[in-house]
């Protein structure tokens, strides 16, 4: 709809013209930004959240952002594959979600076709019972889930997403098979902690923000978060508990297939400008995000191992 | 800070000069987007979302409320003039109050529904000021099995819209279990029936198969069978409702509101349950001559019902967005992401940590309420004006309208093919007489009905006793029951002797 874009574009430019002065070198003109969401959700954050910081300091023109939402970003990927080959001045917002919905989709189009730039961000996950369950800590937890995975049932975002996959990690960690757990998928996060509250499952996994706010009040109980390190230092973490499993909901952008290698760095060092930028701390800071950047060599790695092992549990399960 | 003190500060704040200017912007733009189908007020608060940057806090919020009420609003009147809902939540609307429109009648109906949405409104949000945290606790003790006995409820009544054949009703009905079951299935991940087409991953949109059944076949089948008539422009009769009308609607609109609030504040409930139910109950209570108008010629209780229920239900949802922070609807979860654009985590601290902005926004709801009802009734003469263009311009206008709307929904190509192919097929259904609206019910209840059952077997490791050993379901079972055989029984047992 270019209309809506279009008027997207002039009240950007009207916001704009309080008439900053350019900090930096512009490094692009205008920049594409395609969002396989719809608006308001992370990945859409993430997209504006860089137009915001870039354009404040001039290393942007102007941004135009598309967003094609549905089935974990798979309707809108074969668009920007297809659309946008060979553009360099183009950029899609994505994360693990998309991992894990690639492959239960069964997707011709996947993240193999897309030129991986950077990873900004990184979720921990959180492992919680409602306030008046009678599961006190991680081991009770545990202990529960290893003596009867069936009877512990756990709510969390949709199946085959990174919720899922972590209670599937969890499962072979203990030396039972990732389909022998009870896993209730909710659409979405207001559903899930309904349920969590309510009390109508045993536990519930998800991104710890959307469960920090419950367990603040006191009306939820983190057991453990998934990340590398403690993010809650009350809190303790699945692998310093002995179950070897991290697991985090990574943020980041992609490049359309058929750059040349030049035109790849290029938006490489335009993201680790950004991320340099103290506006950029300061945005992670309000938004409560971690930093999790990670470009070029490195993030490509990273990536093909959490495909292998998503892929991995989703086999289990026998969902991909 | 106990309610009353709180809407005393409330309002204080939401009367300043400057908020009342956010809240009539946001009234005026939301019964603009309500009109419009396909843009939402979840599309249009997302678009909005920028202001967060550079507006304070209150006077956004005032903004985005106004948009959320008023597009509640406005989401009716196109339901009545040209069968073609905006949202879900007034698919029921279209089914009455269409008829009365082509009855010379639209003015009635819009002014039902304007005023119906303003009493549901303000019982509504009285709701959230009074009974919202009592209330929550309630709907939190709702699993996913007495949703499922929920839905089963609400399947009964389909029997209100079957049509005279019970044969071409339930194939109606299996056409749009059918249709609601493409798409990604949650529990699995795994596609069903999208034939290898990306954009039919995320299922049909509910609102487009609507407007192809209602609006789209219908001009097909009307350009098919009429095609060379004389054009005739249908009467637009009298604008104000009359004082039979004023009677008639009372109480459907008290009932709708009592009805629909519950639903809303339902993690799981919705907009479109409600105004089922809602449309059952007054279709049964209804004297015997109203009876006679429903499905024929418009019945005002039909409009009056439904609609006060899809906004009680809309307020409902505000509930549990403000008092524990869950977003159970797509405008409450973009509000809440607007609301960690200011760096105010959303939560069950939100009343005690932010008191002033909830109350002030509490408050701007019922402005926002008063300057909608104000709004609206001087609209309802210009748009049942709409009506006197000639029917060949009427239907090509809609047609267009339709075209717009859906492409607005999600910028795809595919929709619009969509679109067509069950306009076509809505056209044959129409020739045939198969009841267009079963369809849309089975659309809406069956992927729920399916989710619910699946997560409370999951639950309950594949016990089905679950659904009648937890009392909640079994007591809404019970109902279901009674409301499938109560009409029968009483009539066999008035028919026995003695």
């Amino acid at each position: 709809m270019p209309n809506r874009r279009h008027l997207l574009a002039a009240a950007s430019l009207l916001l704009a013209a309080g008439g900053r002065p350019a900090l930096a070198q512009a490094r692009f003109n205008s920049l594409y930004m395609f969002i396989p969401a719809g608006p308001g959700g992370g990945w859409d954050g993430l997209g504006r959240a860089i137009e915001q910081v870039a354009r404040q300091a001039g290393l942007v023109g102007t941004f135009q952002f598309e967003n094609v939402g549905g089935a974990g970003g798979t309707v809108g990927l074969p668009r920007f594959v297809g659309q946008r080959r060979g553009r360099p001045d183009s950029l899609l917002v994505a994360g693990s979600i998309m991992v894990g919905a690639t492959l239960t989709n069964r997707t011709p189009v996947g993240l193999k076709d897309l030129v991986p730039v950077a990873r900004l961000t990184a979720e921990a996950g959180v492992i919680v019972v409602p306030a008046q369950s009678e599961i006190q800590d991680l081991k009770a937890f545990l202990e529960a889930l290893k003596a009867n995975p069936g009877g512990v049932a756990i709510a969390g975002g949709s199946a085959g997403g990174t919720d899922h996959i972590t209670l599937g990690l969890i499962l072979k960690a203990l030396g039972h098979s990732a389909k022998d757990g009870s896993y209730v998928a909710f659409a979405g996060g207001g559903p899930a902690q309904a349920a969590i509250l309510g009390a109508q499952v045993k536990a519930g996994i998800s991104g710890l923000s959307e469960f920090a706010e419950q367990i603040k009040a006191g009306r939820m109980r983190a057991l453990a978060t998934t990340g590398a390190e403690r993010t809650d230092p009350a809190v303790p973490t699945l692998k310093e508990s002995g179950v070897d499993v991290v697991m985090t909901n990574w943020r980041g952008v992609f490049a359309p297939p058929g750059l040349r290698p030049e035109a790849r760095q290029k938006l490489v060092d335009f993201i680790t400008e950004l991320h340099a930028l103290p506006a950029w701390r300061e945005m992670l800071k309000t938004r409560d995000w971690a930093d999790a950047f990670l470009t070029g060599d490195a993030f490509t790695a990273f990536l093909a191992e959490d495909q292998a092992k998503t892929e991995a549990v989703l086999k289990e399960v026998g969902l991909a | 800070m106990d309610p009353i003190s709180g809407l005393a500060l409330g309002f204080g704040h939401a009367l300043s000069l400057a908020n009342l200017g956010w809240a009539l912007l946001g009234c005026f733009l939301g019964t603009a987007v309500g009109v419009l189908p396909g843009i939402g007020p979840a599309l249009t608060i997302a678009l909005l979302l920028p202001i967060t940057f550079q507006v304070e806090a209150t006077g956004a919020f005032i903004l985005f409320c106004g948009v959320f009420y008023g597009a509640m609003y406005g989401g009716s009147t196109t339901s009545i003039l040209l069968n073609t809902p905006g949202e879900s939540g007034s698919i029921i609307t279209a089914l009455e109050g269409a008829k009365m429109a082509r009855h010379g009648r639209a003015g009635p109906a819009l002014a039902t529904a304007a005023i119906g949405s303003f009493v549901a409104g303000t019982i509504g949000t009285l709701g959230i000021s009074f009974l919202g945290p009592v209330v929550v606790e309630l709907a939190l003790k709702l699993g996913p099995a007495e949703y499922f006995a929920l839905m089963v409820l609400c399947f009964v009544t389909v029997s209100a819209v079957l049509g005279g054949s019970p044969l071409r009703g339930l194939t109606s009905l299996f056409f749009g279990l059918l249709l609601g079951l493409i798409g990604i299935d949650l529990q699995t991940g795994q596609p069903r029936m999208t034939l290898g087409v990306p954009e039919l991953l995320d299922g049909v949109n509910v609102v487009l198969v609507a407007v192809a059944l209602f609006a789209v076949g219908e001009t097909l089948h009307l350009a098919w069978r009429h095609a060379g008539g004389e054009p005739e422009v249908r009467p637009v009769g009298r604008l104000m409702m009359s004082r039979a009308d004023w009677k008639r609607s009372i109480f459907p609109w008290l009932r709708g509101s009592l009805l629909g609030f519950p639903f809303g504040v339902m993690p799981a409930g919705g907009t479109e349950m409600p105004t089922m139910l809602s449309y059952y109950a007054e279709k049964k209570l209804a004297p015997p001559e109203a009876q006679q108008e429903f499905g024929t010629t418009g019945a005002i209780e039909g409009v009056a019902g439904p609609e006060a229920a899809n906004n009680a239900a809309a307020a409902g949802v505000l509930v549990p967005m403000l008092t524990l922070g869950l977003p159970t609807s797509a405008t409450a979860a973009i509000m809440l992401s607007a609301f960690q654009s200011y760096g105010i985590n959303p939560g069950p601290l939100l009343f005690e940590q932010q008191g002033a902005l909830v109350w002030t926004l509490i408050a701007s709801l019922y402005v926002a309420n008063v300057m909608l009802v104000v709004l609206n009734l001087p609209l309802v003469g210009l748009w049942a004006r709409i009506l006197k263009i000639p029917q060949p311009q009427l239907y090509a206008g809609i047609l267009v309208f339709a075209t717009i709307g859906t492409y607005g929904i999600s910028n795809s190509v595919t929709d619009l093919v969509l679109l067509y192919v069950i306009g076509i097929i809505g056209m044959f259904m129409r020739r045939f007489d198969f009841p267009t609206a079963p369809v849309v019910i089975g659309m809406i209840l069956g992927p729920m009905a399916e989710q619910a059952m699946r997560q409370a077997l999951t639950i309950s490791q594949g016990d089905w006793l679950t659904f009648v050993t937890r009392p909640g379901s079994l007591a809404i079972l019970l109902l279901a029951v009674a409301a499938l055989l109560g009409p029968r029984v009483y009539a066999a047992m008035r028919r026995a002797p003695g």
